[in-house]
């Protein structure tokens, strides 16, 4: 099965369990959970099914397309069911099913592991699972969402889609897999790897970056003055990546360290709150129209 | 006929850590909340998988037991009145245990009459009494629980599914919205649903369906498919307990397989792969049974049977090799680059918010080191050394493979130091100088890894503790106080004369720390772990008051006069040595006169005492410089007849003012000679009479 094919499987299996399709957000991020659709909406009270293709960039993991494993950028498959449905495992477990991964020839483990992001005020708990001893999927229990109790509960499933990949199609090496029959990995990520690599280590202007981070995120500071929710978030996840090339550089010494990550964290926290404060005026619409369908 | 119960607790995955603690949990639970109703059964079994939590409870009483009990009310005198008619106090009394006057009966009790009732307890049905079950399944303590869906009940993990049978019959009860059955679940994959019809089949029914509930049972079936493995395959599998305790409680049904990996990964040194397989994958290492070195297979067990087994190996052995590469790979890099290399990356590594960088640490460690080296007569070649060690003791943590295998911090170190071409003492040293890594761990066994493992610790203990990161009595996240015994138990080690104290008022010096209550705490701190020490050799503790009553000091010294004292302690013929000693420092430790002046004293008893002093004083100072700690008591021991005699024929608190003082004088620096042994007067003596 190639990767397209896994994709569209996952897409069909999620949509019917009611989960809409959203696209990739449009913004630079380390994961899919930074992602409005995750990470805003996990919020409140508003029951929440959703699944998307996430593209996520971590500059420092780039290794210039040399290395088998490691990316500056791969592919998370991300599905968030708000409140957690009884029967998630069933339904994760059906989904491998879906791809072909008969639990009955494999050996599949739920192994303890809680996921905690301070930047993000998030946290959770859960596991990794394990497909023959190998981390496919990351499931969690989301406990605390941008500082707030999650309640009720958001379930978290984060495929890595070049991982899975590489076990479907027995690859060793990530730029050996089929995107679709005759076109590889390699084909279409190659240089891309290089150039960001070599842009993130090397050729980066930290001068602009530094500036660019603090732009960013005093637009984001006044963009939530004005209660304008989703584009002071995109501001934040702007502040996150430009933090992340600099971390790349090595330009962020250890005291600045801190207080950065700081700066990052103290916005996604009162962004978090207003956005569950704006839902409660709007009276949490998407609450009512649960309640009207039943 | 008996009657059976049965509960089982239906959970998604619980954390391998977590299960044998809660199976234990839920075992006197349950033993405990029965007794308490008074319900009596013959014996309770538990269960546990990654799945399940269950307790088996075999012939339980039908009913509650009778017990009567015996209510005291008021006293006689309040009871009733000059008539005899019972007063408001004692019918309110009465009423409020359900009774009539009649019932009412009168004790005595320490003198004084009071009224009583007895009272029979309610007998209420077993089955009434069965569904509190859910108050233990909410009180099974964990080190972390969750809430899921909308509830707001908490658990380890999510609950599946309850199943509770008294006999053929469902307890009805529900707890964080699932609500009882008889119907439980086999293996995730092999098996089916269940309904049982009767609690006596559960393990039966279970292992049919391919779980076994028996966390015992599942252990030995992993051990003795181990050893077939090492039969057919004719090699050792290196059994680490911990690891087979952990594997088991992640699988319900075990299967052990094995695989193997490119001979050429053998040239990665055997701590890494020995990490990577047990720390990573959970595999057990293979070792060739004559050479004991590694070979190139691993051993795992499945959650399964051994159907499509070839495909759970592939994965394996795919996933391991993508580790043994990325191993490999560091491996190589991190030995392209130089110590200073590191060194240099360590200034942008924070050891702690409050104190500084990992490079910093390294500085203030190579002061401690360089003092304490020339405090213990190290030679010029070993205090070399010892600055160099100090220098780099903490390089390899910025390497990649430390930062991908922590747990080989030090290993690496050593590895990587002789690459670089550093001395066999300093490769050493940088491995040593992190143990011991638990209380009663291995000691570092050179004397320059000994220094600079008590010198990075005192840095740890000290920074923290000034800056306020002082362990409580739950919470030691840095290890300060494992830390603080390790120093003393590598100065003992050693034979190392270097009073604690000393070392840590340099300390303390050197980082400006001149507040007195800080300093106190620290010393305090270490009097605790070395009362530790104490205890764990087994001394009373009564005994390790008395002998740290002076401070910590020689720890080598301390032990050993604990021992003596410990002995003197039962012994009849020190009785009265000890009780001569008792008194002068019963009545020393109230005065400080400090000026003895001979011309005063009066009597031959006295000048005696006196001049027995004068000499034992240099005996005992010698002879606790040469730490002859026994030889020492007994020079003390020869003060004991002129004491007694001193005591039997002078007034202490004599008319003369002058003469009063001055034998206070006399008896107080007597006693603080004993006391620099031990604080007697703490002691228990044990001597019969």
């Amino acid at each position: 099965m190639n990767i397209q094919e896994m994709i569209l499987t996952l897409q069909n299996y999620w949509s019917k369990q009611n989960c809409i399709l959203m696209q990739a957000y449009d913004t630079e991020k380390g994961a899919g959970t930074m992602s409005p659709m995750t990470l805003l909406r996990s919020l409140g009270p508003e029951p929440w099914n959703v699944a998307y293709v996430e593209p996520s960039r971590r500059p420092d993991d780039g290794r210039y397309g040399e290395n088998p494993n490691r990316l500056y950028q791969h592919h998370q498959y991300q599905v968030i069911m708000k409140p957690s449905p009884d029967n998630i495992q069933d339904l994760y477990l059906d989904s491998l099913v879906a791809l072909g991964i008969n639990p009955l020839e494999h050996d599949i483990r739920f192994v303890e592991d809680n996921w905690e992001n301070p930047t993000l005020g998030a946290a959770g708990l859960g596991w990794e699972v394990w497909l023959d001893g190998m981390e496919i999927t990351q499931f969690t229990y989301f406990q605390q969402v941008g500082g707030l109790e999650a309640n009720p509960v958001a379930v978290e499933l984060t495929y890595g889609i070049e991982r899975l990949a590489s076990y479907i199609q027995d690859k060793e090496n990530v730029f050996d897999l089929e995107w679709v029959n005759g076109v590889t990995y390699r084909d279409i990520f190659l240089q891309p790897e290089f150039e960001h690599s070599k842009y993130a280590f090397e050729t980066s202007n930290t001068e602009t970056l530094f500036e660019l981070f603090t732009l960013y995120e005093e637009e984001a500071r006044a963009t939530m003055e004005k209660g304008l929710i989703f584009p002071a978030y995109d501001y934040v996840l702007k502040c996150s990546h430009t933090f992340n090339l600099l971390d790349a550089r090595g330009v962020i010494s250890v005291t600045e360290r801190t207080g950065y990550i700081a700066r990052v964290r103290n916005l996604a926290r009162s962004i978090s709150q207003a956005y569950v404060a704006e839902r409660e005026k709007l009276g949490f619409p998407m609450l009512k129209e649960e309640l009207c369908n039943e | 006929m008996s009657s059976n119960v049965l509960f089982e607790i239906g959970i998604e995955e619980l954390p391998a850590r977590f299960i044998d603690e809660a199976e234990k949990q839920l075992l006197d639970r349950t033993t405990k909340w029965l007794r308490e109703k008074n319900i009596q059964f013959e014996a309770m079994k538990t269960f546990s998988t990654p799945r399940r939590l269950a307790v088996l409870i075999e012939n339980i009483a039908e009913k509650q037991e009778v017990v009567k009990e015996e209510v005291r009310g008021p006293q006689m005198k309040i009871a009733q009145d000059e008539e005899g008619n019972w007063s408001k106090a004692a019918i309110g009394f009465v009423k409020g245990q359900g009774k009539n006057t009649e019932d009412i009966y009168t004790k005595e009790l320490k003198g004084q009459t009071y009224i009583f009732v007895e009272k029979v307890s309610e007998q209420k049905e077993t089955k009434e009494i069965l569904p509190e079950f859910k108050q233990i399944i909410s009180s099974i303590p964990f080190p972390q629980t969750m809430r899921w869906g909308s509830g707001s009940f908490r658990f380890a993990r999510p609950i599946r599914w309850i199943v509770a049978l008294y006999n053929d019959e469902v307890i009805p009860f529900d707890v964080a919205n699932v609500t009882s059955s008889n119907t439980t679940s086999g293996h995730r994959f092999l098996g089916s649903k269940v309904t049982l019809t009767s609690p006596s089949e559960y393990e039966q029914a279970l292992e049919e369906n391919f779980v076994i509930v028996n966390p015992v049972k599942r252990e030995q079936l992993i051990v003795e498919q181990l050893k077939v493995l090492e039969k057919d395959a004719k090699f050792t599998i290196e059994i680490d307990e911990e690891l087979l305790h952990e594997v088991r409680n992640l699988v319900e049904y075990p299967q052990a397989f094995y695989g193997s990996f490119d001979e050429s990964y053998l040239a990665i040194p055997e701590e890494v792969l020995i990490t990577s397989m047990k720390e990573h994958q959970r595999y057990f290492p293979v070792k060739n049974k004559e050479t004991n070195e590694l070979l190139p297979y691993f051993v795992s067990v499945r959650n399964g049977n051994n159907h499509a087994i070839d495909n759970v190996i592939k994965g394996n052995e795919k996933v391991l090799r993508a580790r043994l590469a990325d191993g490999a790979f560091f491996f190589e890099e991190d030995r392209k680059h130089s110590i200073e290399f590191y060194n240099d990356k360590l200034k942008t590594v924070v050891f702690q918010e409050k104190i500084g960088t990992v490079y910093e640490k390294t500085e203030k460690v190579k002061n401690i080191a360089a003092y304490l080296a020339e405090k213990v007569e190290l030679t010029t070649e070993e205090q070399k050394d010892v600055v160099r060690a100090a220098e780099v003791c903490k390089f390899d943590l910025v390497t990649d493979m430390v930062n991908e295998f922590p747990e080989l911090q030090g290993i690496m170190g050593e590895k990587y130091a002789k690459h670089f071409g550093e001395s066999e003492v300093v490769a050493t040293a940088i491995r040593e100088h992190y143990l011991p890594t638990s209380a009663g761990g291995a000691l570092p066994k050179t004397k320059v890894g000994s220094i600079i493992s008590i010198a990075d610790k005192l840095d740890t203990i000290i920074g923290c503790i000034s800056v306020g990161l002082v362990p409580s009595s739950s919470q030691d996240p840095l290890g300060l106080r494992r830390q603080a015994i390790g120093i003393l138990r590598i100065l003992l080690e050693q034979k190392w004369n270097v009073p604690i104290e000393e070392l840590v008022h340099k300390v303390c010096e050197q980082y400006g720390v001149t507040v007195e209550d800080i300093r106190a705490e620290i010393i305090q701190f270490f009097k605790n772990r070395a009362a530790y020490i104490l205890a764990d050799r087994g001394i009373e503790s009564d005994v390790v008051q008395a002998v740290l009553a002076d401070g910590i000091g020689n720890m080598f010294v301390k032990i050993h006069k604990a021992r003596l004292l410990s002995l003197k302690r039962q012994d009849n013929s020190f009785k009265q040595i000890e009780e001569s000693f008792t008194r002068v420092m019963n009545l020393g430790k109230k005065y400080e006169q400090t000026d003895i002046d001979e011309a005063l004293f009066e009597t031959d008893s006295e000048r005696k005492l006196y001049d027995t002093y004068v000499d034992v004083r240099e005996t005992f100072h010698a002879q606790m410089n040469n730490e002859e700690v026994a030889e020492a008591l007994d020079t003390l021991s020869t003060l004991s007849t002129p004491i007694n005699d001193f005591f039997d024929h002078n007034m202490v608190m004599a008319k003369d003012e002058k003469v009063k003082q001055n034998r206070l004088a006399l008896i107080h620096a007597i006693s603080n000679l004993i006391k620099q042994f031990a604080d007697v007067t703490l002691i228990e003596w044990k001597q019969q009479q």
